[in-house]
């Protein structure tokens, strides 16, 4: 597959090539970006896919420079962290978009490859926000030479492919501090971020809350333990501690550096989403929006890429959330409804093979609701309910799940895999 | 035991937890508690003092750096040993497991052990990553373990220990046999929750802390379905 579009895009691109690109490029450049958009258009035609990835990776192969000399003369955003990137990166775009046409990778396409695509897709624009990679953020910083870089949080993801959340860290921390330039917009609440922003001068740090806090009991600083309380946290060996943040969410709003409160109207479920739009007001803020003009433009985002979806089918109605760590499972308990909610779990190799974090996800929350799970790896979650005292019911299809609900809102929450299954089953939701 | 609750310590799960393993302090207690035994669970961290009269202590598993530093601490610290002497069990999990023997590995230098079991640990040249599965020695009168295993240590058993299993699909110690027991302590590459896999397991910590011959059974029809779809899988691969 990889080959032939290949074959057709170089043919194609050599009449296509005027018109699209920026005149200062060179020309291996407007070539690559050429052949990188026609790439992914024959992508989406031959329904492949939505053609985000393959145009970047074969652009990238014709011009290894490629995501540089698209990035220049734009300013850019990079959004990073475990968890929210994807909700805070659409939200971002949404809100710098006041200023002017923002190229995005929408699609959550968030390493190199994604980037370049999103970019030569757009064409020339002002402004980029892109959501990245944890794992990628020093190569694409060096990349993009971005004006802002936000960083939301970082907890464990994958154990069995992903480096440990303390040497990220220090990776993040490295490239920072080598790049006095670029703006950090940071959270206050995870140890871990604030230790690795500390080294840049312009920091603006919010406060968006941490609900996971098994990957930073230890300082990454000094190895002490870190202590928390009534929302500060400190460390007891050295002088690490939480910073004052400028932008801070309370009750459904968020309050500015100025100190004015400002009302957060979401289409977007939960007190996650709200922390989400407070870092999309910082980084927006950073480029000159202020919160009276973003927020409107906040309200209109609905769903992104699938999540928080809401299809109507059989008289119900289903709403999409994906949860791929942990962390994000706790997020995804308080942003969901007290309803019937299925729960399903894969362990193919994008959700890594190891069920055992199950364990570390307390499910008691849904003792209320009424619970139905399924997916690859329904019988670990299985004995983990049952350990945990939540009743459920074992569906073995998502159809089978319709059924047992009475009409209304049906949660789903799935991680990576399972999430892309039921998506494909509700004919790829957007 | 009569009155007297059941006393479980996770081991510095500051320094040694990885995904998971939470699960088998709270697979022990839910089994205990599930046959009106009273449970009392105890994390101790690294920065305090090991008490050593508790029944069950677990200890999980981690990086190199930690896993040396819990090493020292607990030699230095003295608490286990005391607590084996009067007669706890341990159940210890991959680099836990490591450090209950004479040495093992860290970070390319070897380190001490705490000598609680005859064995030492050394590097692999390969790391062994996926389903484990191993018939458990007749003694224990246990069924098949099964496990997920990940892990770069190669575990040699001495003579005043004896292999947990044999294994039959994954590597475990080396290919040939996973995991060592001897009197009431266990160790396993089989990481996270094995207990999960395994309530038997659970439920052999729980008859040598309390010193029961049997337990009451539980309904374990949602565990055994998972371990009748992993051993399959083991199998498989
Ligand atoms: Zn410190």
């Amino acid at each position: 597959m990889i080959l032939m579009v290949w074959q057709l895009a170089v043919t194609i691109a050599s009449g296509t090539l005027a018109g699209v690109t920026d005149g200062k490029m060179p020309l291996i450049a407007k070539v690559a970006t050429s052949v990188s958009k026609t790439a992914a258009a024959l992508s989406r035609a031959a329904g492949r896919g939505d053609g985000s990835v393959i145009g970047g990776w074969i652009g990238l192969k014709i011009d290894p420079d490629l995501l540089a000399h698209l990035s220049s003369g734009r300013a850019v955003a990079l959004v990073s962290g475990t968890n929210g990137k994807t909700t805070t990166t659409r939200l971002t775009a949404a809100a710098v978009g006041v200023l002017g046409r923002v190229a995005t990778n929408s699609y959550g396409a968030n390493m190199p490859t994604g980037h370049t695509s999103a970019l030569a897709k757009e064409g020339h624009t002002p402004f980029a926000v892109l959501e990245t990679d944890e794992h990628y953020l020093a190569q694409v910083i060096d990349a993009t030479r971005p004006k802002v870089v936000a960083l939301l949080n970082l907890s464990r993801d994958q154990l069995d492919r992903a480096k440990e959340v303390a040497m990220m860290a220090q990776l993040w921390k490295t490239k920072l501090a080598g790049h006095p330039e670029i703006r950090v917009v940071a959270n206050a609440d995870d140890p871990m971020v604030v230790w690795a922003a500390s080294g840049s001068p312009q920091v603006t740090w919010f406060s968006a809350g941490q609900r996971w806090h098994d990957d930073s009991f230890v300082c990454p600083e000094s190895g002490h333990p870190i202590e928390r309380a009534q929302g500060e946290w400190w460390c007891t060996g050295c002088p690490l501690r939480r910073p004052r943040p400028s932008w801070v969410v309370e009750d459904e709003g968020v309050i500015d550096p100025r100190g004015d409160w400002h009302l957060v109207k979401l289409q977007l479920p939960g007190r996650v989403n709200i922390g989400n739009a407070a870092t999309a007001l910082a980084v927006a803020a950073e480029f000159g929006v202020r919160p009276i003009e973003a927020l409107p433009r906040l309200s209109r985002v609905t769903s992104i890429a699938g999540r928080y979806a809401q299809v109507d089918r059989d008289g119900r109605n289903i709403r999409l959330l994906l949860a791929k760590n942990p962390a994000s499972w706790l997020e995804a308990f308080d942003m969901a409804d007290q309803a019937p909610t299925l729960l399903s779990i894969n362990a193919r190799d994008p959700d890594g093979l190891d069920t055992s974090w199950l364990w570390d996800v307390d499910f008691s929350p849904l003792r209320t609701r009424p619970v139905l799970i399924t997916g690859d790896r329904a019988y670990d979650l299985a004995v983990r309910l049952q350990v945990n005292q939540v009743p459920f019911r074992h569906v073995l299809s998502f159809d089978e799940a319709l059924r047992s609900v009475p009409p209304g809102r049906l949660e789903v929450i799935a991680n990576y895999t399972a999430f892309q299954d039921i998506r494909a089953e509700l004919d790829r939701v957007n | 035991m009569s009155t007297e609750a059941l006393r479980i310590v996770w081991i510095y799960p500051d320094l040694l937890s990885t995904y998971g393993d939470r699960g088998n302090l709270l697979i022990l207690a839910h089994r205990a508690a599930a046959r009106g035994i009273p449970v009392e669970t105890y994390e101790v961290r690294s920065d305090q003092q090991m008490p050593s009269t508790a029944d069950i202590y677990l200890i999980g598993g981690g990086e190199d750096g930690p896993q040396a530093l819990a090493s020292q601490r607990l030699i230095t610290d003295g608490g286990l040993h005391r607590a084996v002497n009067q007669g706890a069990s341990v159940l210890a999990i991959c680099a836990g497991y490591q450090l209950l023997g004479h040495s093992f590995f860290a970070k390319g230098a070897k380190c001490a052990g705490l000598g609680l079991l005859d064995l030492s640990s050394d590097r692999g040249v390969t790391r062994a990553v996926g389903e484990l599965r191993g018939d458990v020695d007749a003694r224990l009168g246990l069924p098949p373990l099964t496990g997920f295993e990940n892990h770069g240590g190669r575990t040699h058993v001495g003579a005043h220990a004896a292999p947990l299993a044999r294994v039959t699909a994954g590597v475990g110690n080396d290919g040939q046999t996973e995991g060592a027991w001897a009197g009431k302590i266990l160790g396993t590459y089989s990481h996270g929750p094995a207990l999960a896999r395994n309530p038997a397991i659970a439920d052999l910590l729980l008859r040598w802390s309390t010193g029961a011959d049997r337990l009451a059974p539980l309904d374990d029809s949602w565990a055994d379905r998972l371990r009748g779809e992993r051993l399959a899988a083991a199998g498989a691969v």
